[in-house]
C-alpha cells in the first residue's frame, strides 16, 4: 500500500503544473465553502442569539392553545400553580436546562396622563428573566438596568411617542380575567431598545405588579421561557419535555401543555432554513468543481499514460491494482487540495475576524461578525471532497484497468 | 518437458468486413531452458505470436499451452495472474515506469504483482541489479539512462520474479548494434545462470546466431526452423 501511495504521489508531481492548477481549484473551492459556512454560521448564530437571548429563550412552555391565541394575550389560558409545579419538576429533571423564567403576559393601556396607547407587557421575576434571556439587560438604553416593583421598562418607540423618560409616572390599565378593569401607577424605570421579532417591542414589569394589576388570587403564569446550556440540544430537550408533560391531560382528556422550540415561535427560523439551503447549494457547487476537475485530470492521466498502463498490465498487474493506483492518485489530489483549502479558509476567517466586519440585523446596527472555524465543518467538507474525489477517480481508474494491453502498448 | 506447445495456431484480425490472417496454422514446441528466436520481416506475425504466448491475446483457432496451461481460455484477470506467475516481458521500447528508479522498476513486479515481503525483495533486487551491471545506477530514474541501460533494467525486471519464460519483443530494435550484441549476450548469460527460457522476436540477423533455435515466419506462416546454436532443450517442429 505504501508503494502504491508513493507511485501515486510521484505521478501527481510528474505533471507539476497540471497538479498545481487542479489542486488550486480544489483549494479555492474548499476555502470559499469553509469561509461561507463559517460566516453564515456566525451570522446565523448571532441572529438566533439576538432573538433567543434577548426575548424568546430557547424553548417555551404554554397551556395548550396559547400560542395560537398569542396575539390576544388571553388570560384564560394561563398556567395555574399545579401546572407550574409540574413544569418546574420536569425542568428540574433535565440537566441541559440552564435557566427558566415564568412570565405573565397581558395587554393594557399605557397613559402619561395626557394621552394613552396600547402596550404589551411581560411581568417577570428579573433574576430569572435575566438568566434566561441574558441579552435583555443590554437592551436597556436608559435607566439602571433593573426592574423593581412599581417600575416599568417601556419600549423605545413608545417612550418617544408618549414623550416619557426615566423617572416619569405613568398609568397602566388592564382588563382582568373576569372582565373588570384595574389600573396601576408605575415609575418609568428604563427604556428598552426595540429588537426585530416577536416580543421585541414589549414592556416589562415585576411579576408581583403583574399579579396585582390583574388581581390574581394565585400566582398564574402565561408562559415559561427556558434557556439551554447548548442550543444544539434543542430537539432533544423539546422531546423530553413533551415526553414528561404530554401525558398530563385536562378534564376533557386534552393535553394540558404545549412545548415549542424557538424555531416554532418566530418566522426568522425560515431565514435560518434559507441559509442552510444556500449552504447546501454552495456545497453542491464545491462537489461539482471537485468532481469535474479531478475527473478531467484523471482521464488525461489515463490517456497520457496508456502505454505505461499497458506495461503494468502486461507484466501481470491485476486490474484491481491498477484501479487502486488511480484511485489513490485522485485521492491524493483531493486530500492535498482539501488540506490546503482548509488552511487557506481558516486563514481567511482569521483575517475577517481581525478586520471586525460589521453588519446590521433588523433594527440592530453595528453587529460585529465573529466567525469561528468549526472542526466539524472542516471534517464535513474534507469528507465531501474525499468522497467526491473517489467518485470522480473511479471512472478513469476503471477505464485504465480495462485497457487492452496490446492496444495500450502500441500507443505512442 | 515442453514449456510452450503451439498446435495449428491461427490468428485473424477482423476490421469491419475485412479479415486479416496474422498467423496461419503455426505449430512449434519450446523446451524448458531454451533460447529461441522468431525472425522474419515486419508484418510476418512475430509480435502477434509473442502476444499469444504472453496471454495478451487469444488465438482464433488452434491449441496453445504455456507452462502446462491452456492459455487460450484465460480471461483478463486469470491472464494477468498467469503472466505474473509464469512470464517476464522485455519490450522494444524498454517501457520502464518513469516515476520509479532503476531499483524500484526492478522491484515493481515483486510488490505489485507477486506481493513479496520487503526483506526478500531487497535481496532479489540487489542481486538482479548487480547481475545486469546497473548497481551504480540503481537510484537513477529512466530518463537519466541510455537505451542500453534501460534495456538492462528491463531484463532485470523481467527476471526478478524468476519466471518460467521471458518474452522479448524486438529487444534490440532501438539499440545500436554494439549495445544490441551486449544485450543479447546478457540475456543469454542470464538464461545460462538462471535456467530461464527466453523467446524473443527480431529481424536483426546479426543477433540471430546467438539463439539455440531460430523459427522463421513469413506472412503469418512458420516457414523454417533451424538450430544454429544447438541449445539445451531447443526442440522445434514446423
Amino acid at each position: 500500500m505504501l508503494k502504491l501511495v508513493q507511485i501515486a504521489l510521484r505521478n501527481l508531481f510528474r505533471y507539476k503544473r497540471r497538479t498545481f492548477l487542479t489542486m488550486s481549484l480544489i483549494t479555492i473551492g474548499v476555502a470559499f465553502v469553509l469561509v461561507f459556512v463559517s460566516v453564515t454560521a456566525s451570522f446565523k448564530g448571532m441572529m438566533i442569539g439576538e432573538i433567543t437571548d434577548s426575548m424568546l429563550g430557547h424553548v417555551q412552555i404554554h397551556r395548550r392553545g396559547y400560542v395560537a391565541s398569542l396575539d390576544n394575550l388571553p388570560l384564560n389560558l394561563n398556567l395555574a400553580p399545579p401546572a407550574i409545579r409540574n413544569v418546574e419538576e420536569a425542568l428540574g429533571a433535565i440537566p441541559e436546562v440552564e435557566a427558566y423564567s415564568p412570565r405573565l403576559k397581558f395587554g393594557g393601556v399605557f397613559s402619561n396622563f395626557v394621552e394613552s396607547t396600547n402596550i404589551r407587557l411581560n411581568a417577570v421575576d428579573p433574576a430569572k428573566e435575566w438568566a434566561t434571556v441574558p441579552l435583555l439587560p443590554s437592551r436597556i438604553i436608559e435607566g439602571d438596568g433593573a426592574i423593581e416593583p412599581g417600575e416599568i421598562l417601556v419600549p423605545e418607540l413608545l417612550a418617544k411617542g408618549m414623550k416619557v423618560k426615566v423617572g416619569d409616572i405613568a398609568v397602566v390599565v388592564a382588563t382582568n380575567e373576569d372582565g373588570s378593569v384595574n389600573g396601576y401607577q408605575f415609575t418609568i424605570g428604563g427604556v428598552l431598545r426595540s429588537v426585530t421579532g416577536p416580543g421585541g417591542r414589549d414592556g416589562y414589569i415585576h411579576i408581583e405588579d403583574g399579579r396585582k394589576i390583574l388581581r390574581l388570587q394565585e400566582p398564574a403564569v402565561s408562559e415559561v421561557a427556558i434557556r439551554l446550556h447548548r442550543i444544539g440540544k434543542l430537539d432533544g430537550v423539546v422531546a423530553r419535555l413533551e415526553g414528561a408533560l404530554g401525558p398530563q391531560r385536562n378534564a376533557q382528556g386534552q393535553p394540558v401543555f404545549e412545548v415549542h422550540g424557538w424555531t416554532k415561535l418566530t418566522p426568522f427560523s425560515n431565514i435560518v432554513r434559507m441559509i442552510d439551503v444556500m449552504t447546501f447549494f454552495i456545497q453542491l457547487m464545491l462537489i461539482a468543481v471537485v468532481l469535474i476537475s479531478i475527473m478531467n485530470v484523471m482521464l488525461m492521466a489515463v490517456y497520457e499514460r496508456t502505454r505505461e498502463i499497458g506495461t503494468m498490465a502486461a507484466i501481470g498487474t491485476r486490474p484491481g491494482r491498477i484501479v487502486s493506483l488511480f484511485l489513490v492518485e485522485g485521492l491524493g489530489l483531493g486530500v492535498l487540495g482539501a488540506a490546503s483549502g482548509a488552511a487557506l479558509g481558516s486563514l481567511a476567517i482569521a483575517v475577517l475576524n481581525i478586520l471586525r466586519v460589521r453588519f446590521s440585523f433588523g433594527r440592530q446596527e453595528g453587529l460585529v461578525l465573529n466567525s469561528g472555524v468549526d472542526p466539524s465543518d472542516i471534517l464535513t467538507i474534507g469528507l465531501i471532497v474525499v468522497a467526491v474525489t473517489i467518485l470522480a477517480s473511479l471512472r478513469p481508474a476503471r477505464r485504465a484497468s480495462r485497457l487492452d494491453p496490446i492496444k495500450a502498448l502500441r500507443q505512442v | 518437458m515442453d514449456l510452450v506447445v503451439a498446435e495449428r495456431i491461427t490468428k485473424d484480425y477482423v476490421n469491419g468486413k475485412v479479415s486479416i490472417r496474422a498467423l496461419d496454422d503455426v505449430s512449434f514446441r519450446v523446451g524448458s531452458g531454451a533460447f529461441v528466436s522468431f525472425v522474419g520481416p515486419s508484418g510476418s506475425g512475430k509480435t502477434t505470436l509473442l502476444n499469444l504466448i504472453g496471454c495478451l491475446d487469444r488465438p482464433t483457432s488452434g491449441r496453445l499451452r504455456v507452462a502446462g496451461t491452456d492459455v487460450a481460455g484465460l480471461d483478463r484477470l486469470k491472464g494477468a495472474i498467469f503472466r505474473g506467475r509464469h512470464l517476464g516481458f522485455i519490450f522494444q521500447d524498454f517501457n520502464l515506469i518513469p516515476v520509479l528508479t532503476v531499483a524500484e522498476n526492478v522491484e515493481y513486479p515483486l510488490i505489485m504483482v507477486r506481493g513479496v515481503e520487503a526483506g526478500r525483495r531487497r535481496d532479489k533486487v540487489a542481486r538482479l541489479v548487480e547481475a545486469v551491471g546497473m548497481a551504480a545506477e540503481r537510484d537513477k530514474f529512466p530518463d537519466q539512462l541510455s537505451g542500453g541501460q534501460k534495456q538492462r533494467v528491463a531484463i532485470a525486471r523481467a527476471l526478478v520474479t524468476e519466471p518460467d519464460l521471458v518474452l522479448a519483443d524486438e529487444p534490440t530494435a532501438n539499440l545500436d548494434s554494439h549495445t544490441a550484441g551486449l544485450i543479447i549476450h546478457l540475456m543469454k548469460s542470464m538464461k545460462d545462470t538462471l535456467g530461464t527460457t527466453f523467446i524473443f522476436s527480431t529481424h536483426d540477423m546479426r543477433i540471430v546466431d546467438e539463439a539455440d533455435v531460430v523459427h522463421t515466419l513469413r506472412d503469418g506462416a512458420l516457414v523454417e526452423s533451424s538450430a544454429p546454436g544447438a541449445g539445451v532443450g531447443g526442440e522445434s517442429h514446423a
